[in-house]
């Protein structure tokens, strides 16, 4: 058996999207901005995937820009934003610690440029809180972005809180919700944020396809110059076999939400749970809530992320050590770091993301392995 | 068999996986990452860098063996780096790969297999390991191919090092290996071979060291005394070493002695180098059992020494006195004297 608990990571795409994506790749390959027939049919599947889309963050197709995954849309959110605003006179930005990598090196970049930036802190929880936001924000800041949900810990954070703040200070907002959107509620209205990301390939959909919400009437520079896609927002002929897969992975995540949500939260329990109370020496990271149904993130004393991960990748269970993008490094979790854990506990860290294809039988059979693999490793001196 | 294969990306290793997964074990493929590689720069190309770890995980890919990356950083920075410049700096000449091997691969790793419930490590070192079933002790002997034979390396090796240690490619010699590798359409069949020093470009050891430890320039003296020039650390040098000396003299001058204490370099011609004993510590015998009385062997001084005759007496602490039958040119202090007995590796240590 194998069971595949690392949907933080990526999610195989449902047979639907596959078909939807080979169906434009065989039948319907046209330019979308091409005036002719072909061109009309493969404008109508952006079309549509753009109305799914949509519909599944509450937002309108016209705010909709498609990029090629979550990266390129924080990219957009973040550098655009700040091209559009700087000659105003703003030249600051806030985030947080606990950031995808996507955002913390974006504004890295910035800095290099000569813009400031704050980094809000987490406590032991992993939420950021609205005070320090408030604490930091001026008239002299464009631009806060705070994630929806973090990818290793799953913590929710108030972004309605978070957005009324800088909007009192008219800074933009922008959340980056590539691992909210799909598990739980997303609409950007209640959010009140002017930006959001997100990427297919985290809710069943293909790789290199994505969006960036835009509030109407938001300003923001191409980053991705080129012809007049996407209305005039980034250059570059649609990948349109990634956007219409997107689209229909956004109409089911939809309509799967209300089932799926409960179904993996309860799925995740009975996981912790056991972990919990049949492994020794564990330890949950970040606030049991507000956070998304499907992730928990574990800490095993004594015991080597790495090779516990490898041990249960060989027993048929895929699971990893926080980020996907940084593993191979031995840089402990700056998420969990920046929870104030001390490196022993950032360095034994493993997440478990679940999804559509995970059950009880899977679940139960990583706790009946898990015990005697952790007491495994516990043996072994370390060097 | 579940058996964990070191894969260093090389055309040895890469062989070593195949054969064993070929022989129906199950096969687990190890790269370590040794050095920081996160800015993807790649300071030099011989073992364990990106494009190393990309060709061990298209190997592991196309005999269909799992393959993963551990994270060895902190070990080969305590073991073999910091062990490398201490050597130098204490006037020696340092092997690392020797800690590679018995620190790393056949220690860390040994232990994650472990950890995996692996029986055995094996890698695409030339040596061979058996058992003796009459002395009841595991053998380390040559690798068939004399040129490429690295039970050198290996002399660090336990019993119990040894009980778990396969080396598949050992009884084959270089052309066999890449034949092989050709046969098993392996991508690296033609991949050059390794330099020494994995973690240093050839002749650039003095700027990492450097880096590393501040090391005092001295003076370069002849046997009498006499100042014959200046020198910008011992870490630049070598017992043996005629280039890169700076003196202009009639008669071809070799490095003979390193001081640390002074940061002198005392230098000779050729005669000066040969030496007919040495002293070696931290002595390893193969059998796990020190032999009570002086043996006779066969003494290597460096890798690429033709091994010579001597009389080998263990002395207290786990040293021993080589005292060769003919002088040796360039007794190296830092570097390994390993004792054959035929083709099997006997024991071995650090000379002093």
């Amino acid at each position: 058996m194998r069971a595949y608990l690392d949907h933080n990571a990526t999610t195989p795409a449902s047979p639907e999207v596959v078909a939807a994506v080979v169906h434009a790749l065989a039948d319907e390959f046209g330019n979308a901005s091409s005036v002719h027939h072909f061109g009309q049919r493969a404008k109508a599947l952006l079309d549509e995937a753009r109305s799914h889309v949509a519909a599944l963050i509450g937002g309108e197709p016209a705010e909709v820009v498609f990029t090629s995954g979550g990266t390129e849309a924080d990219n957009l959110a973040l550098r655009g934003a700040a091209e559009a605003l700087e000659s105003g006179g703003r030249r600051h930005i806030v985030t947080s610690a606990i950031e995808h990598e996507a955002i913390l090196n974006t504004v890295k970049a910035l800095v290099k440029r000569g813009w400031t930036s704050s980094i809000l802190p987490v406590d032991r929880s992993g939420i950021v809180a609205p005070a320090a936001l408030a604490a930091v924000v001026s008239r002299e800041t464009a631009i806060v972005s705070v994630m929806h949900a973090n990818n290793e810990i799953g913590t929710i954070q108030p972004i309605a809180d978070l957005a009324a703040i800088a909007h009192e200070h008219g800074a933009l907002f922008h959340t980056d919700a590539v691992q909210s959107t799909g598990k739980i509620a997303v609409d950007v209205r209640a959010l009140g944020v002017d930006l959001l990301s997100l990427s297919a390939h985290k809710f069943n959909g293909p790789k290199g396809a994505g969006a960036l919400w835009i509030r109407r009437g938001t300003r923001l520079v191409p980053t991705m110059t080129g012809g007049k896609h996407e209305r005039n927002r980034r250059g570059g002929t649609e990948n349109v076999p990634g956007l219409s897969g997107m689209g229909v992975a956004a109409r089911l995540a939809r309509e799967k939400l209300a089932a799926e949500g409960p179904r993996l939260s309860a799925l995740r329990d009975r996981l912790e749970r056991g972990i919990l109370e049949r492994v020794p020496g564990t330890a949950v990271n970040g606030a049991p809530t507000p956070r998304v149904p499907n992730t928990t993130n574990i800490s095993f004393d004594g015991v080597e992320a790495e090779s516990l991960l490898i041990a249960l990748d060989l027993e048929g269970f895929a699971v990893s050590t926080g980020s996907a993008c940084s593993s191979g490094t031995l840089e402990p979790s700056h998420v969990l770091r920046a929870m104030g854990l001390p490196t022993h506990r950032t360095q034994n860290s493993i997440r478990f993301s679940l999804g559509l294809g995970n059950d009880e039988a899977q679940v139960d059979a990583l706790l009946a392995k898990l015990p005697q693999v952790v007491a495994k490793l516990r043996t072994l001196v370390r060097r | 068999m579940r058996v964990v294969v070191a894969m260093s990306g090389g055309v040895d290793s890469s062989v070593a996986a195949a054969m064993l997964a070929r022989e129906g074990h199950e096969v687990i493929g190890l790269s370590m990452q040794l050095y920081d590689q996160s800015n993807g720069e790649i300071a030099f190309g011989s073992c364990c860098t990106l494009d190393d770890l990309y060709d061990a995980r298209r190997v592991a890919a196309a005999i269909g063996i799992p393959h993963y990356i551990v994270n060895f950083e902190r070990q080969f920075e305590d073991h073999v780096i910091a062990d490398f410049v201490r050597e130098y700096a204490a006037g020696r000449t340092p092997i690392p790969c020797v800690h590679c091997n018995g620190d790393l691969k056949f220690a860390s790793l040994v232990e994650r297999a472990e950890s995996f419930d692996a029986e055995a490590v094996a890698t695409g070192h030339y040596a061979q390991v058996d058992y003796d079933e009459t002395t009841q002790r595991h053998r380390l002997k040559r690798g068939v191919d004399a040129q490429k034979d690295q039970s050198y390396f290996l002399f660090t090796l336990s019993q119990a090092q040894l009980a778990r240690a396969r080396f598949p490619v050992g009884h084959l010699d270089k052309t066999a290996v890449r034949e092989e590798a050709h046969r098993l359409g392996l991508r690296v069949a033609a991949k050059k071979d390794s330099q020494e020093i994995c973690f240093v470009p050839a002749g650039e050891h003095p700027e990492f060291v450097g880096r590393r430890a501040a090391l005092p320039g001295g003076a370069i003296r002849d046997r009498e005394g006499h100042e014959l020039g200046r020198h910008e650390g011992i870490h630049r040098f070598t017992i043996g070493q005629r280039k890169g000396l700076g003196l202009s003299t009639g008669i071809p001058l070799y490095v003979v002695d390193i001081d640390a204490e002074s940061a002198a370099v005392t230098v000779g011609p050729r005669e000066d180098l040969e030496r007919t004993t040495l002293t070696a510590s931290r002595v390893n015998w193969i059998s796990g059992e020190t032999p009570a009385s002086p043996i006779r062997a066969h003494a290597r001084i460096r890798y690429r020494h033709h091994e010579a005759a001597a009389t080998i007496a263990p002395l207290e602490d786990d040293r021993a006195s080589v005292v060769f039958d003919q002088p040796q040119s360039a007794i190296t202090p830092g570097q390994a004297v390993v004792f054959y007995d035929e083709d099997c590796v006997i024991g071995g240590g650090w000379i002093d």
